[in-house]
């Protein structure tokens, strides 16, 4: 019995023995000499385990008593999110290293981090689900605060520290009601007693905390305030790594737990995550037209996006997983791309987040511009690029399920949000020149994955490389 | 007879109070680790009461890693809390403030 059970962990037991090795080896070595090194080398085993789950896994397996499950659904999210955990990595190293930031520990919390979301995304029970859920936060509150000699990160670090605590608690009270009037932690076992008919009025309650202490870990609005100050003050690697692997963790944890626990009370839950989504829209789209740094510009574009992707959770039908899931890879590939660019963002060697620096950008650096300008369009949801299909989809999955009033206000936040995606458009090809150049040049490997990134925001419309098959079949097995 | 429903009570007062702590707290960042683990107690409570009205051990098997992960949280919030301490000389809830949100 053990033994297959813990098959099914084989790739979460590989990555956290090499996050231990990879500590004490370094510890006893050369320390943060060693830093560059085990960056790619921690990039490589996360992509080798990616690659693992999506050629080796196969079916339903459940571990540990129900605990544990790794099914299509699980595979889809752990392949983003461990193929994103990578790309930040590498994109990081140069960066972390000219600044002399670049410690032996970030890699290992990244692999710390990811384990924990992999533990998210395949729980099967509320103990699984919380035990996750901490490993990841308690690893991210620390690289929050990896700049240890900034005000700035310390402060990034406490405020997402006393908020995440706060949210955490949150959730652990709902899932205490939820297991004392279900009597049980499986999903298996509570969805047998929430059913529309006759759930408890203590598990709603239940239910509730645990939505929004989920929500907390999304940044859906009202839980939001930590994400633009946590964005700003993080260093900007560490930003771009909270503005992809966590969120699709996050989200595919809210998935399971609405699917798996409570999938026979769709319409209890239902009406909350539609608000959640829609007030996430428009605090998105209105709060982001006022700010010029661009790191707290992409924490409220993350908000308004979560509440796409939320708006594909509110449908409740498989159509609508399916929906999120195409949403989150998207968004996904966009934010790399996009977070490429601001960290090659400096001038004289020092980074530069002001979107003001862009100006007449197109005119010094023609290539990277036009990639932005796609990646920009593409976030904004202008039709031909990818992100326009990720946008319909959730649209799609609303209107099908009813929801005509959530899919129109959807559209209407989208054409506010495209106001501050396209002034950066116009900085780079319309604004005044003022002469404070941006350096021009930049890692070859962050103009990888900007043009790489962009590059899939037009080709994708073809097929979308197979991930709306594979989206289709996570949700298939995750609604039923 | 002392029953399920006043053990809940005392849980969910001590949640609050912990919630409201956190809020209202204008002066000290350790009161809010203090109130944080107020609530992380109040459900702890929560889960023994209904793991002995329930008859059921996996209640208290939840408590034990809720305690568990409780003191690594504030191990590490204490750990940010002395970074923050030694760049800005204060630990006033006032203070964190250099960035607006």
């Amino acid at each position: 019995m053990i033994q297959a059970d813990l098959n099914v962990i084989l790739p979460e037991i590989a990555l956290s023995v090499f996050a231990m090795a990879a500590l004490i080896f370094a510890v006893y070595t050369s320390k943060d000499k060693l830093a560059p090194t085990l960056v790619w080398v921690s990039a490589a085993v996360l992509v080798a385990v990616a690659a693992f789950i999506g050629l080796n896994g196969s079916g339903e397996n459940i571990a540990f008593g129900g605990m544990f499950v790794d099914d299509a659904f699980s595979r889809f999210a752990k392949i983003v999110i461990l193929l994103s955990a990578a790309a930040v990595l590498v994109m990081s190293q140069e960066y972390m290293q000219r600044r002399d930031l670049l410690r032996f520990e970030y890699p290992v919390l990244i692999v710390l981090a990811s384990v924990g979301m992999m533990m998210m995304v395949s729980a099967g029970d509320l103990m699984a689900l919380y035990m996750g859920l901490e490993l990841q936060s308690l690893s991210l509150y620390v690289v929050a605060s990896l700049r240890r000699d900034s005000v700035k990160s310390t402060e990034a670090g406490l405020k997402y520290f006393v908020l995440g605590a706060l949210s955490s608690g949150l959730l652990l009270y709902g899932a205490s009601l939820v297991y004392g009037y279900a009597g049980t932690t499986l999903f298996s076992g509570i969805i047998q007693t929430a059913t529309e008919e006759d759930i408890s009025l203590g598990l709603l309650f239940g239910l509730i905390f645990v939505i929004s202490g989920l929500a907390f870990k999304v940044s859906a609005v009202p839980f939001h305030m930590w994400t633009p100050d946590v964005y700003e003050g993080s260093p900007t690697p560490v930003t771009a790594f909270f503005a992809t692997a966590p969120k699709v963790a996050a989200m595919g944890l809210f998935a399971r737990v609405l699917h798996d626990a409570f999938g026979g009370a769709v319409p209890d839950w239902s009406q909350v995550v539609a608000l959640l989504s829609v007030l996430s829209m428009f605090l998105g789209a209105v709060a982001a037209i006022g700010q010029t740094n661009i790191k707290r510009l992409m924490a409220y574009s993350s908000i308004a996006h979560m509440g796409y992707a939320l708006m594909g959770l509110a449908a409740g039908t498989a159509f609508g997983v399916q929906a999120m899931l195409v949403y989150m890879a998207i968004y996904v590939t966009m934010n790399v791309g996009t977070f490429a660019f601001i960290l090659m963002m400096e001038r004289d060697g020092q980074p530069v987040t002001d979107i003001g620096a862009l100006r007449m950008y197109s005119k010094r650096e023609p290539g990277k511009a036009l990639a932005m300008l796609i990646l920009l369009f593409s976030l904004a949801g202008v039709p031909p690029m990818l992100g326009f299909f990720g946008k319909f989809y959730v649209l799609q999955a609303a209107y099908q399920a009813d929801l005509i009033w959530l899919a129109v206000a959807g559209v209407v936040a989208s054409v506010i949000g495209a106001f501050y995606y396209l002034r950066i458009v116009f900085y780079m090809y319309f604004g005044e020149d003022t002469g404070e150049d941006l350096d021009t040049g930049g890692n070859p490997v962050l103009s990888g994955f900007l043009m790489a990134s962009a590059a899939i925001m037009v080709v994708g419309i073809v097929n979308m490389f197979g991930v709306e098959g594979a989206a289709e079949a996570a949700a298939a097995v995750l609604v039923n | 007879m002392i029953g399920l429903e006043h053990y809940l009570t005392v849980a969910a007062t001590l949640f609050v109070i912990g919630i409201f702590g956190l809020f209202l707290n204008r002066k000290n960042v350790i009161i809010l680790l203090m109130s944080i683990e107020l609530m992380l107690l109040a459900v702890n409570i929560n889960l023994v009461a209904f793991s002995s009205f329930l008859g059921d051990l996996v209640g208290q098997v939840f408590t034990l890693f809720v305690l568990t992960v409780a003191a690594a949280e504030a191990a590490i919030g204490l750990a940010i809390l002395v970074c923050f301490f030694r760049n800005r000389g204060t630990i006033a809830v006032e203070d964190v403030n250099v960035m607006k949100g």
